[in-house]
């Protein structure tokens, strides 16, 4: 079964309705509501001779972006999908992402990286054409694979590999860890070892930039929101609640799906009644959209669309990317479950592979810059462990900081200093 | 993150056993038959093969089960009694959970496996409102008593917020389940065989520090061990030792520490949460006047602070010196300060002393 379905997906076309008009589905159908009614949830219910509009409405229009796009690409072999600069944008970043997991690996086993690791080594196509498009005010949400998304977002690799061996220069200080990315200054609301967690935190950051712009009339805050999350969590209910209450308020989201086909060991195609997550969408009034997730150009084209979409304040969308992880759920999975033809399939499919491939062969770049970008990142990725190794573990006072709002945290003696740093701490009966 | 790097540390050596008089065990697992030397994840796989030959109307499922799961608890289920018995569940706490309720309300025997105890927080709400209170309420018409949940529970090492977390303390708090924790392999085996086959929903937490690193002779047979009935586990004369799961090997170096001082320190195990036996633990500190309780979670609303309260109400007139609690710190479980944040052997051995110096 697994086979048929792989073939299924590597001729991915995306079914269309219409090739030639994406549809937007979000024009009212009943008269222009007032401005102040903004939620949308305060609508009038339909009436039943709109209902059948509503019905058409939501009969799974899937707008197949990139076949539009293919169809243009063929009609003028001159106009390409990237410039040089974006090309070689793409290229640093998916490098970086790969270089960096790989370096963590290594890390790993050597013994100064504990804790959980979830390696994204296969997916990059999918981080870098999405956040790539993004801006700085824009948020990410992410799962627990998120070193590489905190990266493209444009988090140092130095604070990222810090947090990763728990030094006070990490992103979160070190209270993180592996799957606890954020980042205020670049918008990343985290990392979530929970899967799903992150769905409604991300739906909440929408609606602000909505309330921003309608409310408080900041007129130009456009800001978008990204969350990303993998196939299992489509079988979680909060997935379902958030697409919901997305589209209901026509929230600037975008659900992005990296369906790697495994949830640990469990195969999307045995765990799900549906295994296309994309068909989703429509059901709550949203599109949804299948892209080639090993294919960065792809996965860009798409998202500019839905990135779009969402900052013109047409609404959300569902984008399943199909990708692949090349290692194993974690770095204590053995990865025995996966058949060996699947990963060599997806194996040839290297995104990095792929879009060198497109680069050279468009002489959109040569051999010389791409070596060069590669030498570059080794070296930022080098610099990164050096940071990290280098950098201070916290002080134990730390671990009681940030329980709560206040910052110098709980447990101060009446000498002012906190209880834990006295040396006859142990005593008694270790309160704090 | 020194105390627990031991491999292969025997739990079973040391045990005295105290029997109650009126004890309701069918078999104590003592050691009559075939006993193998294996750790407790591989005690709780032949609980749950015995569990299923037993009975064919019982029921593996959670996620990744088929394989063996994360933990290897379930290896080989899903081979002998084939995928209609021992499947895996979309990633679902919620569902999970619920479906075991219903699976239970119609007399089947529900073992549901969630992955990390952390990730029961979706299926709260169905423990708590659903399984709790279904046979209360449907006036004894339904009950979901086949339901038993599994889930790892506790600090790992390197576990971090999420897989590292002790939510016995929430559930104890519900009336209508019961809490069962085991400490090595041969109690798991017998305490899982009881919680499944007890006609009441029970949560059963498994200290997952010692899935490989507890090994012990675990009778091969079919054994029970009853549940709410806390166990002695080392006599003394000074000072009670109250703890479950993983704790209890933490707190049995600091016994052994404060012996060569020459205090004699008196461990039990309390094995079931909820409902958890007070006689057995007020008739050791009637005999030691000081009592010490020691668990993971935060010590704030921790369970020690029931046993504390139930201890000062029944004893207090006995009680030399305030009942003393040593357990994690009130903070999110952390990720680089787990040794900090433990109540480690030379906590508890510092408050034995200021206990029995009170």
């Amino acid at each position: 079964m697994n086979s048929a379905s792989c073939a299924a997906k590597i001729s991915t076309q995306p079914f269309s309705l219409n090739p030639t008009s994406p549809a937007s589905h979000d024009r009212p159908l009943v008269s222009p509501k007032p401005a102040s009614l903004f939620l949308g949830s305060t609508r009038k219910l339909r009436l039943s001779s709109s209902s059948k509009l509503n019905l058409h409405r939501r009969s799974g229009t899937v707008v197949a972006v990139s076949d539009v796009v293919k169809q243009k690409k063929s009609k003028s072999t001159h106009s390409l999908l990237i410039t040089k600069e974006e090309g070689l944008e793409l290229y640093e970043d998916m490098i970086l992402g790969r270089a960096f997991e790989d370096m963590c690996a290594q890390m790993y086993y050597r013994g100064k990286m504990f804790g959980f690791v979830h390696l994204y080594n296969g997916q990059e196509a999918v981080s870098t054409g999405f956040i790539k498009l993004l801006k700085q005010q824009d948020s990410v949400v992410s799962t627990y694979r998120d070193h590489v998304h905190a990266l493209s977002k444009g988090v140092p690799a130095r604070a990222v590999m810090s947090e990763l061996f728990g030094k006070t220069t990490g992103c979160c200080r070190g209270q993180g860890g592996s799957m606890h990315m954020f980042s205020r200054e670049h918008n990343l609301l985290g990392g979530f070892a929970f899967i799903g967690e992150g769905i409604p935190v991300a739906t909440g950051a929408a609606f602000t930039s909505k309330y921003k712009r309608e409310v408080l009339k900041e007129a130009d805050c456009d800001h978008v929101t990204l969350a990303f999350f993998g196939d299992g969590t489509c079988n979680n209910g909060q997935f379902f609640e958030c697409l919901n209450m997305a589209a209901l308020w026509k929230l600037r989201i975008v659900f992005v799906v990296e369906n790697n086909l495994w949830a640990i060991g469990m195969s999307h195609l045995r765990a799900t009644s549906d295994p296309q997550i994309y068909k989703k969408g429509p059901a709550f009034g949203m599109p949804g959209i299948h892209v080639d997730g090993m294919d960065v150009l792809k996965v860009r084209e798409v998202a500019k669309e839905a990135i779009g979409r969402a900052r013109r304040g047409e609404g959300p969308t569902l984008v399943e990317c199909e990708t692949y992880r090349f290692r194993g759920h974690s770095l204590a999975d053995p990865d025995e479950l996966r058949d060996p033809a699947e990963k060599a399939h997806y194996a040839a499919r290297d995104p990095i592979t792929a879009l060198k491939k497109y680069l050279i062969e468009n002489s959109l770049a040569s051999e010389a810059d791409l070596k060069a970008i590669d030498k570059k990142i080794d070296e930022v990725v080098e610099d990164a462990v050096e940071f990290a190794d280098e950098s201070p573990v916290p002080s134990q006072s730390q671990l009681l900081e940030n329980v709560f709002a206040d910052p110098k945290g709980f447990g101060i003696g009446p000498d002012g200093r906190y209880r834990c740093e006295d040396p006859k701490f142990t005593e008694g009966t270790a309160h704090v | 993150m020194g105390f627990r790097n031991i491999i292969g540390r025997r739990l079973g050596l040391g045990l005295v056993r105290r029997r109650k008089p009126f004890s309701t065990a069918t078999c104590d697992g003592d050691g009559n038959g075939n006993a193998k030397s294996i750790n407790l994840y591989s005690a709780i796989n032949q609980a749950l093969h015995i569990a299923l030959e037993t009975d064919n109307r019982a029921f593996v499922f959670g996620e990744d089960v088929s394989f063996g799961g994360v933990f290897r608890c379930t290896t080989g289920l899903a081979d002998r009694f084939g995928k209609a018995r021992v499947f895996n569940t979309p990633l679902c706490e919620q569902g999970i959970v619920g479906f075991g309720i219903g699976l239970a309300a119609m007399g089947n025997r529900a073992i549901a496996e969630i992955q990390f105890a952390d990730y029961i927080y979706p299926a709260f709400d169905q423990i708590v409102n659903e399984a709790a209170k279904f046979r209360y309420r449907s006036g004894n018409q339904f009950n979901c008593g086949g339901l038993t949940i599994r889930a790892p529970y506790g600090a790992v090492g390197h576990g971090g917020h999420y897989h590292s977390q002790s939510p016995e303390a929430f559930f104890c708090h519900v009336p209508g389940i019961k809490v069962v924790i085991p400490r090595s392999p041969r109690q798991a085996k017998g305490l899982l065989l009881s919680c499944i086959r007890d006609p009441n929903p029970v949560v059963f937490f498994e200290p997952k520090w010692l899935y490989r690193l507890a090994v012990e002779e675990v009778p091969e047979h079919d054994y029970m061990l009853p549940l709410s009935e806390a166990e002695v586990i080392r006599q003394g004369s000074d000072i009670t030792l109250v703890g479950w799961g993983a704790q209890l090997s933490v707190m049995e170096q600091a016994c052994n520490e404060a012996e060569k001082d020459g205090i004699s320190c008196e461990l039990i195990d309390l094995k079931t949460l909820l409902p958890w036996d007070k006689e057995t633990v007020e008739a050791s500190v009637r005999k030691t006047g000081r009592v010490l309780i020691s668990h993971e979670a935060p010590v704030t609303g921790g369970f020690g602070a029931e046993i504390s309260a139930s201890i000062v109400e029944r004893c207090f007139l006995r009680l030399e010196a305030p009942v003393a609690r040593v357990c994690g710190l009130d903070t999110p479980f952390p990720l680089v300060f787990e040794p900090f944040y433990m109540p480690t052997k030379n906590k508890i051995l510092d408050a034995i002393k200021a206990t029995v110096n009170y």
